[in-house]
């Protein structure tokens, strides 16, 4: 287990330090370098004596490699800087819209999951069914759909029509108010979950051990809940993890229809009000998230499979 | 043979797909196991053994079913037209069976000592404590060594040998009345195959298990086995006892079988000829020829071959019988 | 008998899309950008105006038959960008192996562990709104699948000896990818471009609606959900009928790929058959 996870962070941390190479690239070096470029398109005008100052800050007439190897330096103890904006700390900007963003994403993910994962399995069991064709035209229409479209027809319907729901914004943050938003995130990944099961439980049902579970006078629910359900979930988790891992950034529309304070839209105001370390810091945890949720899929998968244990 | 047989097949056909696509892939196919007894079936890949096991075990998925007028009767008891409960209490307590590839054939995820303790949990009623201290028994049994420890190990840490024993243990848990190994040795070393086949066979002996062997090595089969039948495009060609078969092969199709082993002083010339004889591939199942289904391949043919289907004659005083106009 | 529908569901919508993008100019009622007319704002959908006006009095209809243009250029532009960035990288990491390979996968990882949305909304934001930028946002940032299948295409060819063969043939190293390699991986890479261009319109939507894809007054749909959404209580047919166009496109397009799958992709038909 150690060993995994050490071998893992190893990984990890090569992709980590070319993340934040490239957010620091992306916002020092291109043309425009998003401070000078500022008063060129029109999104309103900044006082010079402000850019002087944000240029200052920023040190960005340091030669790149020194304000390069701050930046790393800065970024590895946590200090993504300060916001032009609001003059916090990004890490406290950031800090504030953590656990409305980890809400939305559990509570999507949490959806996806407990509908999407039966869908595929009952799907999968008798495949060409009329069950099966239903779950899988579902599944293929909420891969098509537009979350904020969704989201917007949520909505409407739920809020405005029917009344029983909240339209946008926090609240207490409770479930009224969570309920459209983690719908109108969690249908895409609902709907690849329930493929995805649904070509694993197949995929199994297939195998050979289930036709050794089958001749050994297993009933067909047995051969379901002892061999092809662990099986099957081998095969899922890794979707799991992938959709679950970038789902803090594609909230980032959804959080933006329902005014929901998360890190992706501190990410969409920020870089309309070109408050670059913001913008910096929020992509950062937005990747940083989604290592982290694929490190825990890797240690999940020890747990679930011996293979990997001995390997 | 006074006592009715323990397995008795009868006119099987097995069909594979349905309505204009369908085609007979196994057809009148009979043959009898008594208590005890060894038989084999031999042929090429595709020529219908493994489906014919499966069908005894009624194991026939989509797009295979068993053809009407197909008799499967073990002891006494017709099981072709059995419900699915009445064919899952015989899979395993009476009939059990060993898979070709034992690395695929065992669950990856799950212990081998819980794999085996399944069978007791299922047919003998034990908690599942019980049922692992048996699996240990049985694992000893089929000689791996340390038992108590291998029993938590999973399939990937052991040994292709190790592997097909763990299989062998969990056919044979409940003392079943027969044992159908579908070619049990294929997959393995050739220095692994002659122990597992011992193994197979002392066991079954202890047990009085008959034994139903399939593979594409007629060699093989003629040692474990008493009787056997030769498979040739869906149906039996010849079935005799092994020892006949040797000394007097009468199908071509067999003796092109048993000219292809590696045998010390043989007639090379002589083997050469109908290695010769024995060029080509079996036909799709949609595409057998007319006449005899042998005919495209046959060293013999005549021109009856290629118009008329042959009928079966009996040899050896009614214990034996071929399928061919020139026997 | 099912997978035969959705090449043909797929490939139906799919070609209605294409054929009202090329075809915008002869299908529009009204000008999709310069008829505004405050007289007509806000009208629901009717004999006159079948999907209603918007709030500047401007055809719906028009202005969606308009959109879809915009939205297949850069569903398609940007896919056969990623596919070339894409194919190239992995025919070479998988053929060449060695530093590079290490160096693409890195660069693989890499790109998988930034959300392609958020990749391209990071580019939208240094290089402004507008359809270049658009096509470059989207064309530089979801080539990573396209590689992953490419790269191990190769690999899988190289083990059946396919390029040691063409090497004792005397053949370049280009010449054997681009005519013995790339031919034998097109199948599963035509798939992945027809779900990828699906993924693509999406992204551009969801740019469009936050502001950094298309500028108004162009019509794309994504753009018009975004005026859309503050009338949604007084004029919902402006946020239906754009949201629409995007799913049918998007549902085509994956309905598609699916089918060619099962034709294209035979290994990966057996594995769900």
């Amino acid at each position: 287990m150690l060993t995994v996870l050490v071998r893992r962070l190893l990984n990890v941390v090569p992709t980590l330090v070319a993340v934040i190479a490239l957010v620091f690239l992306l916002f020092s070096v291109l043309p425009g370098s998003f401070i000078s470029g500022m008063n060129e398109d029109g999104r309103g005008l900044v006082d010079p004596a402000v850019m002087e100052r944000m240029r200052k800050e920023m040190g960005l007439d340091d030669p790149l490699h020194e304000r390069f190897a701050k930046y790393i330096a800065k970024t590895f103890v946590g200090d993504f800087g300060v916001s032009f904006r609001t003059r916090e700390p990004v890490t406290k900007l950031i800090g504030d819209r953590l656990w409305p963003s980890l809400k939305l994403v559990l509570a999507s993910m949490l959806f996806a999951i407990v509908i999407g994962v039966p869908l595929g399995f009952i799907a999968a069991l008798k495949p060409g069914s009329v069950t099966d064709t239903t779950s899988m035209v579902v599944a293929i229409s909420g891969l098509s759909l537009p979350k904020f479209w969704l989201g917007l027809m949520l909505m409407y319907l739920f809020a405005l029509q029917l009344k029983i729901l909240p339209s946008f914004g926090y609240g207490d943050g409770g479930l009224t108010h969570l309920t459209l938003p983690a719908i109108a995130l969690g249908v895409s990944p609902m709907a690849l979950l329930a493929r995805t099961t649904r070509a694993a439980v197949l995929e199994v049902l297939n195998a050979d051990f289930v036709r050794t579970a089958r001749s050994k006078g297993m009933s067909e629910p047995r051969v379901v809940t002892w061999h092809v359900m662990r099986n099957a979930l081998v095969l899922v988790i890794t979707t799991i993890g992938l959709q679950f891992g970038s789902l803090m950034g594609q909230a980032v529309v959804v959080e933006k229809l329902f005014a929901w304070p998360g890190v992706g839209s501190l990410l969409v105001d920020s870089v309309f009000q070109r408050d670059i370390p913001a913008v910096q810091g929020c992509i950062l945890l937005i990747v940083l998230f989604f290592l982290a949720i694929n490190t825990l899929i890797d240690l999940a998968y020890v747990t679930i499979d011996p293979r990997i244990r001995y390997a | 043979m006074t006592d009715s047989p323990l397995l008795a097949v009868d006119n099987l056909r097995i069909d594979i797909g349905g309505g204009k696509e369908r085609h007979a892939a196994v057809e009148d196919v009979s043959f009898s196991i008594a208590r005890g007894e060894t038989f084999g079936l031999v042929g090429e890949s595709g020529c219908g053994k493994s489906i014919t096991a499966l069908s005894i075990m009624g194991l026939l998925r989509h797009p295979l079913s068993l053809g009407s007028g197909s008799s499967i009767v073990l002891d006494g008891q017709p099981i072709h037209n059995a419900s699915a409960a009445e064919m899952r209490s015989l899979r395993g307590r009476r009939i059990g069976m060993i898979f070709q590839e034992p690395m695929t054939a065992l669950n990856p995820l799950s212990p081998v000592g819980r794999q085996i303790a399944e069978m007791f949990v299922l047919h003998m009623g034990m908690g599942w404590k019980e049922a692992t201290e048996r699996a240990v028994d049985s694992l000893r049994q089929v000689r791996v060594p340390s038992p108590e420890r291998r029993v938590h190990d999973y399939p990937h840490q052991l040994s292709g040998g190790m592997r097909q024993r763990v299989m062998i243990a969990i056919a044979l848990a409940c003392s079943p009345d027969m044992l159908i190994a579908d070619e049990p040795t294929t997959a393995l070393d050739v220095t692994v195959q002659a122990e597992i086949v011992d193994l197979m066979r002392d066991l079954c002996a202890e047990k009085g298990t008959a034994i139903l062997m399939i593979s594409h090595d007629l060699g093989l089969v003629a040692q474990v086995c008493r009787r056997v039948a030769v498979m040739y495009a869906g149906r039996i060609v010849e079935q005799r006892a092994s020892a006949e078969v040797f000394k007097d092969p009468r199908h071509p199709y067999t003796r092109g079988l048993l000219a292809s082993l590696p045998r010390l002083g043989a007639r090379s010339q002589h083997g050469r000829q109908r290695l010769n004889e024995i060029s080509g591939v079996v036909p799709a199942v949609s595409a057998f020829p007319r006449g005899c289904r042998f005919n495209p391949r046959c060293g013999a043919r005549t021109d009856i071959c290629t118009i008329e289907d042959p009928q079966t004659t009996p040899l050896d005083g009614g214990q034996g019988l071929v399928r061919c106009h020139h026997a | 008998m099912k997978w035969g529908t959705n090449l043909w569901v797929g490939g139906g919508l799919v070609g209605v899309s294409i054929l009202v993008g090329v075809f915008a100019d002869v299908i529009q009622l009204a000008d999709p950008v310069t008829s505004a007319n405050l007289m007509n704002a806000e009208i629901p959908p009717g004999r006159e105006f079948p999907f209603g006006t918007d709030a500047q009095g401007r055809d719906i209809y028009s202005r969606i038959v308009h959109g879809a243009r915009i939205s297949l250029t850069v569903g398609l532009v940007s896919q056969i960008a990623n596919s070339i960035i894409g194919v190239t990288l992995g025919l070479t990491a998988g053929y060449w192996g060695g530093w590079w390979d290490d160096f693409v996968s890195g660069l693989t990882n890499l790109m998988l562990a930034i959300p392609s949305l958020i990749f391209a909304l990071a580019i939208m934001a240094i290089l402004g709104p507008g359809l270049v930028s658009l096509l470059i946002a989207l064309g530089l940032t979801n080539w990573s699948y396209s590689c992953r299948i490419a790269r191990a295409q190769v690999l899988s060819l190289k083990s059946q000896g396919y390029i040691q063969a063409a090497r004792i043939l005397g053949y370049g190293d280009l010449r054997i990818m681009f005519t013995q390699l790339l031919p034998n991986m097109l199948g599963p890479l035509i798939v992945m471009a027809t779900l990828g261009m699906g993924g693509a319109i999406l992204a551009e939507a969801a740019l469009s609606f936050l502001g950094l894809g298309i500028r108004p007054p162009y019509p794309s749909w994504g753009s018009m959900l975004s005026d859309a959404r503050e009338q949604i209580n007084t004029a919902p047919w402006l946020s239906v009928f754009p949201g629409l166009a995007i799913f049918l496109t998007v549902l085509g397009l994956n309905l598609l790929g699916d089918g060619l799958r099962d034709i294209l992709d035979p290994q990966s038909k057996e594995r769900t058959a």
